[in-house]
């Protein structure tokens, strides 16, 4: 993890993927989290790694954020 | 001394314990009518009567030596000790009679034999129980003479920096010793002979500086004569006025009598009313206070354009409309949300709820956060998900009923000193210990204290040993089930037995994780599942990791799996660093929650807010402290307002924090000094000390407690009124003139404070919130018939192994904590004579690993992360264990922060201080960063010098 925004942003994205990965529901818990505790700039920079290709993206962390989307 | 002063009687016995009924009796003819296992001398107080005495007071048990207090009881025979001896049903007691009189005036002619006659030059004339008995009984001097054997040639111990030992003045009333040994628990002095014969000692014949003594004041407080004194009535005199206040150090939050003499602070004597501490306190609260006079201090706003040029000193007027002007001009070019503020623990309730307001209502964005970012955010998060409350369930006094206690994570003979006296206190009486630390604390092992476990569990395995712990509690049928059956949600609960019961949870799988031999795992478990009220306490060795906010998950079903919810004596109580952690949590200075944790997306809570406030707030969570940083770097976020928060210090990954200060166009600093953060600032606002000010600060146990203003406040300003000053300058009109009508608007929009005024705490003394009409009084224990969430959640609490892993080029674990002298980033403490007992931060390695290295004892040793590298000494020492490295982050100078990385916790972005991987090696001379920064801050002072002029 470097001094980079969007590198330390999916690497908050993993944790925070992989803690709630848990439970049955993860991807609707992984984007609710999202919501409740992201500022909207950070859950953009975000979604627009994702658009460009989202590498090192979780899978159910992929999933929660098509669920952000809608 | 004041009338106001004396005014708190020494009742001579405490209030006895445990017992029911009424004794009713009679004393000099009075009837009196007192709880079953009052001691005479204490009816007799009750009733008004003194009776006098030299050996006992209110804060100890009675001891019975000294013989003043003799009474006469009709029907029995001979003088009993009216401290030693019980009220019964229908005595009839005499406190005056000639013959008492002469058996007292003979006991004290044996006393002033032994005692120098200068009253009127000992600095305690007019403050020793001493003299008033004496005066009382009309005892001018000895027919013993000053011949006999006696003390008065003595030496004077003065190896403390606080108070003086002279043993000449001595009566050896043992109260010291017993002060020491049941107040403090350390155990610190003996009395030496017997009789008149005997010496009160520090260790054995030590000074006090070299024995075990850590200057808690117990003793000072309780000595009736001048032979244990502070220092500063010595020199000062007696002080002349007294002024109930709180703590502005650790979370304990201890109510102290802040004892003046014009506007110099004589001392500060901790308050028996105070219901956190009862009369006692640490070295920190009791003794460091000086830095309220430190020469360091800046009064005088100031202003630059650049930090690479000198400050200016400015009117308060010019300074804030720099920064209005500055704040407005950044909003304009790089949008609404390109500034924000961070308040700290340190402000009070009222600071920190008008910084929140300023950034929501005046900045119009919700980009401001507090430094409990940094500790305690995922108790907030973690108790918040499982209980329904962000805070501790219990009051301090609840562990006097504990039966088993497990400390998790804290030290709190060094970080909360005077809840550890409790605790040590009830361990005393028989409750028994878990500890669970990679690190050998105090209290695995100290006098007459003796943890039964010490789990020496492996850095950033916490989450694999608690879920261990809840395996071994559900599988071998030791859940209560009655309880999660009435109390929790049921559905939660069938899904994370069935994930707990999971083989993999199980303490022999995770035994290589931990580092925790399941067997004795295993007995723990049990233990604290079956041996009466559990209570766990938990400090940053639980939150400061990348799963802080499962851990304290964890830790929230193992107390609702055993049924330790809801009553006293059992719990999950944080133990919160600084005074007011909770405070500042509770006044919405998160990004997400506006005042009482109400998420800034709730339509019903935003409209009550905007209401008052006259204004539209953001529907989103703004940035916490460190995304601040991220976007700062990125050139999005450029102005900040940072008031009584050392970020540069406190914050993990100096190099990063500092790129994103630099990064700044406006950064505001408000405090006492010149920190590591206002080098890097463009305006610096001159804050007050705790001693210049009104406010609130609510402790660990949610207990509100009154900050009171004893002196004007140096710069000319409180706090809150310079944020004030700040919202009007930039438009937004406050007009407050007092900080009650802060705490009435804040009672006004917090369902859990709406019982909270100025006028209820002055007359309770303290509130423990929720105060509300369901609890005018407050809440000392929570959840009692239901939670606050209604039925307890268990969260799934899946162990995610942190990032932060030791490998071949970084083979060590560095954890951090604190010592008992310094607090936080030592900006007060190391302005204070605390500095004898640690002048800067150490390195503790293990044996082993020093042999390995060539390292000795004292050698200076680089520690290096993948963040960065500093250097300090090192300590061989086999409190860490082999493979993990301790240090504490008190000074500027060894930077602890450089090498700490910006892992974080996963739901909260709280930093994982306690885990990074390191290497140490021996070298010669400081770092590379060390060299910078000292050519940084040599830079900065002679900026400041420019300011203030030469010999400032
Ligand atoms: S200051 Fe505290 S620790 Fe030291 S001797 Fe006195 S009571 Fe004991
Ligand atoms: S030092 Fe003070 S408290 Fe201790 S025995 Fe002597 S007179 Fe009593
Ligand atoms: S630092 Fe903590 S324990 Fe010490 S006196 Fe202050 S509040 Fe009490
Ligand atoms: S006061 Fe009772 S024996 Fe000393």
């Amino acid at each position: 993890m470097g001094e980079n925004e969007t590198e330390h942003l999916v690497s908050m994205a993993n944790d925070i993927a992989a803690n709630l990965g848990f439970h049955a529901d993860a991807d609707e818990r992984i984007a609710d989290h999202l919501r409740r505790f992201w500022a909207p700039r950070m859950r953009n920079i975000l979604m627009g790694y994702a658009d460009d290709g989202g590498k090192g993206l979780s899978e159910n962390l992929v999933a929660a954020l098509d669920k952000l989307r809608d | 001394m004041s009338e106001l002063i004396q005014s708190s009687q020494d009742l001579g016995t405490p209030p006895p314990r445990g017992t029911t009924g009424q004794v009713s009796l009679e004393i000099d003819g009075h009837e009196v009518s007192v709880s079953k296992g009052t001691s005479l001398i204490r009816a007799a107080a009750i009733a008004g009567i003194s009776i006098p005495k030299l050996c006992a007071t209110d804060s100890l048990d009675a001891f019975g030596s000294c013989r003043m207090c003799l009474v006469e009881i009709d029907g029995r025979r001979g003088t009993p000790a009216s401290c030693t001896t019980s009220v019964e049903e229908g005595m009839v007691v005499h406190t005056q009679s000639g013959k008492l009189e002469r058996l007292r005036k003979n006991i004290l002619e044996l006393y002033i034999s032994d005692h120098p006659l200068d009253c009127d030059t000992c600095p305690a004339d007019g403050d020793c129980e001493l003299q008033d008995v004496a005066a009382d009984l009309g005892v001018k001097d000895s027919r013993y003479g000053l011949n006999g054997l006696n003390h008065l040639g003595a030496e004077k111990d003065q190896s403390n920096p606080y108070f003086t030992f002279d043993p000449s003045q001595c009566i050896v009333c043992y109260r010291c010793v017993r002060a020491c040994d049941d107040i403090q628990g350390t155990f610190a002095l003996t009395g030496d002979g017997r009789g008149f014969a005997s010496k009160i000692s520090a260790g054995q014949m030590e000074s006090f500086m070299d024995s075990e003594c850590v200057s808690c004041g117990a003793c000072v407080n309780s000595c009736p004569t001048a032979a244990l004194e502070e220092k500063s009535v010595i020199k000062l005199g007696l002080p002349e006025k007294s002024t109930l206040t709180t703590c502005a150090y650790c979370g304990v939050g201890c109510t102290f009598n802040v004892e003046t003499r014009g506007e110099e602070v004589i001392r500060m004597v901790p308050s028996k009313q105070g219901k956190a501490n009862e009369g006692h306190a640490c070295v920190k609260g009791r003794f460091a206070f000086e830095y309220y006079k430190h020469g360091d201090r800046i009064t005088e706003p100031m202003i630059r354009d650049s930090i690479d040029e000198a400050w200016r000193e400015v009117s308060w007027e010019e300074a804030i409309a720099f920064t209005a002007r500055r704040f407005r001009e950044i909003q304009a070019k790089h949008g609404r949300d390109s500034i924000g503020g961070i308040t700290s623990s340190r402000c009070s309730n009222e600071e920190t709820y008008l910084v929140q307001k300023l950034v929501r209502a005046a900045f119009g964005n919700n980009n401001v956060d507090t430094c409990a970012r940094v500790c305690h955010s995922p108790t907030g998060y973690g108790l918040k998900t499982t209980l329904g409350e962000s805070a501790g369930t219990q009051a301090f006094e609840s562990v006097a009923s504990a039966d088993v206690v497990i400390l998790i994570g804290a030290n709190p003979t060094e970080a909360h000193p005077v809840f550890a006296s409790r605790l040590k206190h009830r361990l005393r009486e028989g409750a028994r210990l878990i500890v669970v630390d990679p690190r050998k604390i105090a209290l695995v092992d100290s006098p007459h204290v003796r943890a039964e476990h010490h789990l020496q569990l492996l850095p950033g395995s916490n989450v694999a040993f608690v879920n261990a712990m809840a395996h071994v509690i559900v599988s071998e049928g030791l859940a209560d089930e009655k309880y999660v059956n009435e109390r929790c949600e049921i559905p939660s609960w069938k899904i994370w037995s069935e994930f707990i019961m999971r083989e993999e949870n199980s303490p022999e799988s995770l035994q290589s994780v931990t580092g925790i031999d399941a067997t004795e795992l295993r007995q723990a478990a049990r233990l604290y599942a079956s041996a009466g009220n559990g209570a766990i306490y938990y400090g940053l060795g639980v939150t400061e990791h990348s799963q802080g906010s499962t851990m304290v998950m964890g830790i929230a079903n193992l107390a609702m799996v055993t049924g330790n919810l809801g009553r006293e004596g059992v719990g999950v109580s944080p133990l919160r660093g600084q005074n007011n952690v909770q405070g500042s949590c509770d006044m919405g200075s998160f990004p997400h929650e506006l005042p009482g944790y109400r998420h800034v997306s709730d339509p019903e809570v935003r409209t009550l807010f905007e209401n008052e406030w006259q204004v539209k707030l953001q529907q989103d969570p703004g940035l916490r402290i460190p995304n601040m940083f991220d976007a700062a770097i990125h050139g999005n976020f450029k102005g900040l307002y940072c008031q009584g928060e050392d970020i540069a210090q406190s914050d993990p990954n100096t190099h990063h924090v500092e790129t994103a200060m630099k990064s700044l166009e406006c950064l505001v600093v408000q405090d006492l000094f010149l920190n590591e953060t206002a080098r890097f600032a463009h305006v610096f606002l001159p804050g007050s000390t705790f001693l210049e000010k009104n406010g609130t600060f609510t402790n660990a146990e949610r207990r509100i407690s009154m900050v009171r203003k004893v002196m004007p406040s140096r710069s000319g300003k409180e706090d809150w009124e310079i944020t004030v000053d700040l919202a009007n300058e930039l438009g937004y009109p406050m007009t407050y003139s007092h900080p009650s009508e802060i705490m009435d608007e804040i009672a006004r929009l917090t369902p859990t404070f709406t019982g909270v005024s100025y006028d209820k705490l002055n007359r309770l003394g303290s509130i423990q919130w929720p105060c509300n009409e369901e609890a005018p009084d407050g809440t000392p224990t929570m959840h009692v018939d239901e939670f606050v969430r209604g039925k307890g959640y268990f969260a799934i609490t899946g162990f995610v192994p942190t990032r932060e892993r030791s490998t071949r080029r970084f083979p060590l674990l560095l954890t951090t904590g604190r010592i008992l002298s310094q607090y936080n980033v030592g900006a007060q403490t190391r302005r204070t004579a605390n500095t004898v007992w640690a002048d800067q931060d150490v390195l503790e390695i293990h044996p082993v690993d020093a042999e390995d290295r060539g390292i000795n004892n004292g050698d200076w040793v680089g520690i290096k992360s993948r963040a960065g590298d500093t250097v300090l000494h090192a300590i061989v020492t086999d409190k860490v264990q082999p493979g993990v490295v301790y240090t504490t982050f008190h000074f500027p100078l060894t930077g602890a922060n450089i090498v700490t990385t910006d892992n974080s916790d996963w739901a909260t972005n709280c930093p994982e201080y306690k885990v990074t991987a390191v290497q140490v090696t021996r070298v010669t001379q400081p770092s590379e960063w060390q060299k910078q920064q000292q050519a940084f801050n040599r830079k900065q002072l002679a900026f400041l010098d420019k300011a203030r002029g030469p010999g400032r």
